[in-house]
């Protein structure tokens, strides 16, 4: 019964409203598996997207909650319809030079790419949903992965609405 | 009539010259802006960080200001007021230890949805963040319990926030919200312009209801063969006792009212059956597991009702009104939710609600277990019973009186044994269950009806958490009327060890405790000590007439305990129901 969901939500640019809502997740005991903030397509609003899991009426809950924060204008629960969802990571990758064309044909069939070149080691950028990620990650394993880092998934539905 | 015409004047005069745009100091906008809300008094305690409003204060005779013993008594007294008149309650702290001493005093009118505007000074700005001295993030703190709260970083802010907040406090489902001005920020200078209008986007509470769940109702109502009424206090803070009589009388409905919906429904009436959940009557418990159709005004399903879920009202539709949305679904799964204020959805219902008339049999069976089953105790003329006083209590104020209560065994009897005719006469801690709320929230309820009895009924436990208030009763002639039931333990703790941890009493025992008689008399409050039935009567007529306040300490039965009960887990239809029974 428990899913994943993408809520969307969009709130007031306002100090501590990051707070208010990661607060909120805590005590209500709803899990956050990823959150990403930044700024929406209107001056003074955010658009926050979290990533979570729970059965039906635990996400009704946690919209019903969110919409209890003055500082919250609205929930949007993306992932019930069509939705782009990306995530950007970073991999930085041990990369002897005997081993580079290897990696760079992972990164080439990923569609992924370099951004920094050190002579033992690789940063490499890739963008898509999480699996893309995860599956990007499971085939460096090998060769060393020394530092990681992820944004979390942020995420619009298709179409006009 | 010349006089009222003076006077009325004088108001509006008033408010146009505290109206005036001006350049003045924070705390000089703060103060004009609580007198444009309406506010008559607020609470507090000052230091360093609300010095400047406190300046402002000096010799300022526009709203009254009580000065409590400890923050919390100043938050628990506006608390009392708040519930007691339906306005907001207003209280006042300084930062750090000033502000963290509200903490429970927020968290409890946050558990009851009680409107209070709670302002609290804090560091200058430039020191926030420092750890400075008296410094605590009292906005981050009160996060999990207040509506909502702010930090006031620029002056020119002030008069928009507390309009904000006091909009946000008393609509919708009513809550705290806390304003947490920086020392600098009361003390810089502004154009006061007053705000009369909000803008809250992310605010806008469903007022009235969708028809069609109305009339979904009124369908199921007249298909329902046991129908009952489930009152919160939802029905109270809305104003919607009139209503919810007209609905009771148009569909004859048998009515039961949570512990914070006492006094939304008349208790003498023959529908009413009580308050349901862990010490509720037997027969509002059974017929919530009988019914067929819950309809739930205003109330939440707190776990003290409902008791284990999975057996709450099993055979029964349910239905529920709630202003917040949040509510409905939470606890128990509702097939006809209806989101809206009380009073709003009740007045549409109202228009063509009709007699619930397949319920005859039904109302015959309420009638008869009503009748069977009420509250009964063991009664002795050897020791003071505790139902014995409330009832004496009940009896020589006519049934009028506003009572607040403290938490445990009493809070449970006073309910029981204090039946309400009238909202808003009814003052209890009942979601945070917070000792120490009785008697400070009576100062405050007293405040806001200097023309009604108030009586705070307290354990010796919970009256040795704010006393020290007896100095703002006697100092400011505030004629609180005090019984304290003394059975010198912890009495519900008590009772649980009791009934649940095979008599293994764990540091309950509160003899030794100070001579409440003496106590009183310490602080310039009358006082007097009861021990059976006659001196009971005696001194609490006493107290009643006596013009100031007063104080009784009731000498009660250790072993007392409060029937029915439902222990934690059961179904609330199994009840003990303990020796009288």
């Amino acid at each position: 019964m428990n899913r994943k969901h993408t809520i969307a939500i969009l709130v007031n640019d306002q100090p501590g409203v990051l707070q208010r809502v990661s607060g909120l997740f805590g005590r209500r005991g709803f899990n956050i598996e990823s959150i990403t903030v930044g700024p929406s397509e209107e001056p003074g609003l955010s658009r926050m997207v979290i990533v979570t899991t729970g059965d039906d009426h635990t996400l009704e809950q946690i919209q019903k909650q969110l919409y209890k924060l003055i500082d919250v204008i609205k929930v949007i629960d993306v992932g019930s319809n069509p939705m782009v969802a990306r995530e950007l990571g970073l991999i930085k990758v041990s990369a002897e030079p005997s081993a580079r064309p290897e990696i760079l044909g992972i990164v080439e069939t990923f569609r992924a790419a370099v951004v920094d070149i050190s002579p033992t080691s690789l940063i490499v950028q890739v963008v898509g949903d999480s699996e893309k990620i995860e599956a990007m990650i499971e085939l460096l394993k090998p060769y060393g992965i020394r530092e990681l880092a992820r944004t979390g998934v942020t995420a619009l539905t298709r179409g006009v609405k | 009539m010349s006089a009222q015409s003076a006077t009325l004047k004088s108001k509006e005069e008033l408010i146009e010259k505290w109206s005036k745009p001006e350049v003045i100091t924070g705390s000089e906008m703060l103060l004009r802006s609580l007198l444009l809300e309406g506010v008559e008094c607020v609470f507090g305690y000052p230091g360093g960080a609300v010095l400047y409003i406190y300046d402002a204060m000096y010799g300022f005779d526009d709203f009254k200001h009580l000065l409590t013993r400890h923050e919390q008594g100043a938050i628990h007294a506006a608390d009392g007021y708040a519930r007691s008149t339906g306005k907001v309650g207003v209280c006042i702290a300084t930062s750090g230890p000033g502000a963290t001493n509200l903490v429970t005093g927020i968290a409890t009118a946050y558990m009851d949805s009680v409107p209070l505007v709670v302002i609290t000074g804090n560091v200058a700005t430039s020191l926030i963040g420092t750890d400075a001295f008296q410094e605590a993030d009292i906005v981050g703190i009160t996060m999990p319990i207040t509506k909502h709260s702010y930090l006031v970083r620029k002056v020119e802010d002030l008069p928009r926030i507390i309009h904000e907040a006091f909009h946000i406090a008393n609509t919708g489902r009513k809550g705290p919200v806390l304003i947490d001005i920086p020392k600098d920020v009361s003390a810089a200078k502004g154009l006061f312009k007053p705000v009369t209008s909000v803008q809250l986007r992310g605010y806008n509470p469903t007022v009235q209801p969708n028809r069609m769940q109305v009339d979904k109702m009124l369908r199921a109502i007249e298909q329902a063969e046991r129908p009952l009424l489930l009152v919160g206090g939802g029905a109270i803070y809305s104003g919607a006792h009139e209503e919810l009589y007209e609905f009771v009388t148009k569909t004859q409905i048998p009515v039961t009212t949570t512990l914070l919906g006492l006094g939304a429904f008349p208790s003498g009436h023959e529908l009413h059956i009580g308050f349901p959940g862990m010490h509720g009557t037997w027969t509002a418990n059974t017929a919530i597991q009988n019914s067929d159709l819950l309809i739930n005004i205003g109330a939440r399903f707190d776990d003290r009702v409902t008791g284990r879920l999975d057996g709450f009202a099993p055979n029964a539709k349910i239905v529920h009104i709630d202003i917040d949305p949040a509510e409905i679904g939470k606890n128990v799964p509702t097939d006809i939710p209806i989101v809206g204020d009380v009073k709003a959805v009740l007045k549409v219902a109202n228009e063509s609600a009709k007699r619930a008339d397949k319920a005859d049999a039904w109302r015959a069976q309420v009638q008869q277990w009503k009748a069977a089953k009420p509250f009964k105790y063991i009664d002795s003329d050897k020791e003071l019973k505790p139902q014995w006083v409330i009832s004496m209590i009940h009896e020589t104020t006519g049934g009028d009186a506003i009572v607040t209560t403290d938490v445990g065994q009493h809070q449970m009897w006073a309910a029981q044994f204090y039946p309400f005719n009238k909202p808003r006469s009814w003052v209890t801690s009942g979601g945070l269950g917070t000792m120490g709320f009785g008697f400070p929230s009576a100062i405050g309820a007293q405040m806001g009806n200097p023309d009604r009895t108030v009586v705070s009924i307290n354990g010796d436990g919970g009256m040795q958490m704010c006393a020290q208030e007896l100095a703002v009763c006697a100092i400011n002639n505030i004629p609180v009327k005090v019984a304290i039931l003394n059975n010198q333990v912890l009495g519900m703790v008590r009772q649980w060890q009791e009934l649940i941890y095979d008599n293994r009493y764990s540091h309950i025992d509160l003899a030794g405790s100070p001579d409440f008689v003496k106590l009183a008399e310490a602080y310039g409050v009358k006082a007097f000590r009861a021990t059976n039935k006659e001196e009971a009567r005696r001194a609490w007529t006493e107290a009643l007439n006596h013009p100031g306040p007063a104080v009784v300490e009731f000498v009660v039965r250790k072993e007392e305990n409060v029937y029915p009960m439902v222990t934690q887990g059961s179904t609330i239809d199994q009840m003990i129901m303990g020796d009288a029974e």
